[in-house]
């Protein structure tokens, strides 16, 4: 790893541990109202719920390379590329409580989060955001600016044809776009195993003339690598690429999933390699960090995701015939 | 034996002694013993889907299928839905039954082209030469604030378009007979089971997701609108979730000493004008509920129908009540605020009387 790397692995454990409380906070708002008896509808934050928890190194060792300019497109578990990349934690909290100050006003929700001041947008469909970075990185093209756009998609996006379809166009017109494959071994209940006939999807940049990458173990510094070389690249007009990291799902598809699908100890195997973890230990041996750095920085963490879920709670619903405004902008 | 409960009123408590076994089920046992039933006895049935096999389908309709059938009749698909309904559509063509699973109705745009373009216009244009029998399972409907990509119903999307049957049953024993019938029909028919209505344990418990099942097999036709509540002084039309709305409302209306008929549609396409008919004739007055959008829907194709073919018993204009053109919300409130509800129903009836 190279010295002037201290500032983006600093930058990079910041912004993982944020996502990780940002979404431990989450289970726990989400669970309110849905308990003894769960319902999917019901508390402060009801409908579909989709964490991050364990999958942090896909988002913060690459979004590390972007800047504010840079485009990303996530997906429908999108807290984690969110907070990397420079979502106003306030307004994305507001929009999961379905609030007026939210994102959205309290249209879109925690799949269709959009903040256009930092270039991000995500939804709903699998696999639908990938057209999306190709036009982004099109329109950067056109534009004559150095600028990427950095499509992040889970291992089961992969099968659609917009995959196929959007890989296609961004090598034929030589795109600055990077896909980044959040591989964590599940699409709901289908294993990758069961859904892809490559078993790694670096592969597959092979049927596109492009550059593929593969990050094995969840390892934010090796991602982090492999991410600056392939914006490097993006930016230096050397084209599109393709990165596959095996990341960890420690929870369930979304919220309330029984998960009996799933090998019983699977998770605690996992969580046993947190990557939190193993990048502070990092920190701390190289001296990069002290544990009292650490300590300080964990609680502006603390602090900053505790002030966007107080302004979240704080702040007020939308009032019902606001749900007829912005259809026609 | 099969046996139409086309007729038959919602009033279980009246129904008539039968020898078979009758079970409550909720709306997704019934569709796994449909499921099931029809899979014993025709080999070539089999089905396809995301988290069909082992899950049992996010929405319950699978389950436990896997176990009796095993992998190579209960297929768990990757996320390529244009690949695996498209493939419904050529394995239809060489003789087998497929029945796919859409996940959520909104996912049909990935997937459309080979649904209307393909699925839907090939019998046709083969001059009727090409059979497609292929069940296309979808789950529809919001009220749980999953927002604009997971909530939608779309009965008028698929109704629109020349090619398929398009079904969408309420109540657990008409879930099991439409879905037998859907299974038989060598045409394909899109059936769309609502998920609150599954009886799901994670989602809202609502009485109308559990009900008396017969369980012998029996088919109910997928052409027959269904009058659940007999009244004579307005005639409520409604579809899954808005005919629970329209029996909640009908029950208060009681209480203002107006008397509401029910007709819970069922059928998307073809749809039963004849019942429509029937009831306004007798009510002169029609309220349409739709959980789908407002514009060019359910209400107004109800409507088109009343006001050419049954204009001479109309005492009022019809009333129409649908989600006002807007993409489905997910805050609570706003969500609340653009799907009707009893209240809504009851508005739109009380104004209708004193017109
Ligand atoms: C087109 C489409 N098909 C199906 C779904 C339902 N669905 C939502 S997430 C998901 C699994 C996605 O797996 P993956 O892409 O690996 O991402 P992960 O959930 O593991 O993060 C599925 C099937 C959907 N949202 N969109």
């Amino acid at each position: 790893m190279k010295k002037n790397s201290k500032q983006d692995l600093l930058w990079i454990y910041r912004k993982m541990k944020t996502s990780r409380y940002f979404e431990e906070r989450m289970e726990k708002a989400y669970l309110e109202g849905k308990q003894p008896v769960f319902n999917i509808g019901a508390g402060p934050v009801p409908g579909e719920m989709h964490l991050s928890n364990g999958q942090e190194p896909a988002a913060a060792s690459m979004i590390v390379n972007l800047t504010k300019d840079d485009t990303v497109t996530a997906t429908h578990r999108p807290h984690h590329q969110a907070i990397a990349k420079g979502v106003d934690l306030k307004k994305m909290t507001a929009e999961i409580f379905g609030k007026k100050t939210g994102l959205g006003k309290g249209k879109g929700g925690h799949m269709h989060l959009f903040d256009p001041i930092v270039k991000f947008s995500c939804g709903g469909i699998v696999g639908a955001g990938i057209p999306h970075a190709v036009g982004a990185a099109l329109a950067n093209k056109k534009k004559g600016t150095d600028r990427v756009a950095v499509a992040f998609i889970g291992e089961g996006a992969v099968n659609s044809g917009a995959f196929h379809e959007s890989m296609n166009l961004a090598a034929l017109w030589n795109l600055p776009l990077v896909v980044v494959v959040e591989d964590n071994s599940w699409g709901i209940s289908v294993s990758k195993k069961n859904s892809t006939c490559v078993p790694t999807n670096d592969v597959r940049a092979a049927a596109y003339g492009i550059k593929g990458y593969g990050v094995r173990d969840n390892d934010p510094l090796k991602m982090y690598e492999v991410s600056k070389e392939a914006v490097e690249r993006a930016r230096k007009g050397e084209g599109p690429s393709i990165i596959e990291i095996e990341t960890y799902r420690y929870l369930g598809h979304f919220q309330g999933d029984p998960e009996l699908y799933r090998p019983k100890d699977e998770v605690s195997k996992l969580r046993a390699k947190d990557p939190i973890e193993r990048l502070k230990k990092y920190l701390l041996e190289e001296t990069l960090a002290s544990e009292e750095d650490l300590r300080v920085l964990d609680q502006e963490i603390m602090k900053e995701v505790d002030n966007a879920y107080e302004f979240a709670i704080n702040s007020a619903y939308p009032e019902p015939e606001e749900a007829l405004e912005d259809v026609f902008v | 034996m099969p046996f139409d409960r086309t007729r038959m009123t919602i009033n279980y408590l009246t129904m008539e002694a039968t020898k078979q076994i009758t079970r409550k089920l909720t709306g997704s046992k019934a569709m796994a013993q449909a499921l099931e039933q029809e899979m014993n006895r025709d080999k070539n049935i089999f089905i396809m889907g995301e988290d069909v096999g082992k899950y049992g389908g996010i929405f319950g309709s699978t389950t436990g299928l896997y176990e009796k059938f095993g992998q190579e009749r209960i297929m768990d698909t990757p996320i390529s839905e244009t690949g695996f309904i498209g493939a419904a559509i050529g394995a239809a063509a060489e003789g087998l039954r497929p029945i796919v699973e859409l996940m959520f109705v909104d996912f049909h745009g990935v997937v459309m082209d080979q649904i209307y373009n393909h699925m839907a216009k090939i019998p046709y244009m083969s001059g009727g030469s090409v059979k497609l029998p292929i069940v296309l399972l979808t789950a529809v409907g919001g009220g749980y604030s999953d927002a604009a990509q997971h909530s939608q119903t779309l009965y008028a999307s698929f109704g629109h378009l020349p090619g398929m049957k398009v079904v969408a049953p309420t109540f657990p024993n008409d879930i099991k007979g439409m879905l037998i019938s859907a299974i038989r029909d060598d045409n394909p028919v899109v059936f769309m089971f609502h998920k609150t209505l599954q009886g799901l344990g994670w989602m809202d418990q609502l009485d109308a997701s559990l009900g008396p099942v017969p369980e012998e097999v029996y088919t109910t036709p997928l052409d027959k609108a269904k009058v659940v509540r007999e009244g004579k002084d307005v005639t409520i039309v409604g579809v899954q979730m808005m005919t629970v709305e329209a029996l909640k409302a009908a029950d208060k209306l009681v209480e203002r000493g107006i008397d509401a008929e029910v007709i819970d549609l069922r059928s998307i396409k073809p749809i039963d004008k004849e019942t429509l008919l029937k009831s306004v004739a007798k009510t002169g007055r029609m309220v349409v509920v739709d959980e789908d959008y407002y514009s060019y829907g359910i209400t107004a194709e109800v409507s088109a129908i009343v006001a050419s073919e049954g204009f001479k018993h109309l005492k009022a204009p019809i009333a129409r009540l649908a989600i006002p053109d807007v993409p489905i919300p997910y805050s609570r409130v706003l969500e609340k605020y653009v799907i009707p509800d009893a209240n809504d129903i009851i508005n739109a009836v009380e104004n209708m009387v004193t017109y």
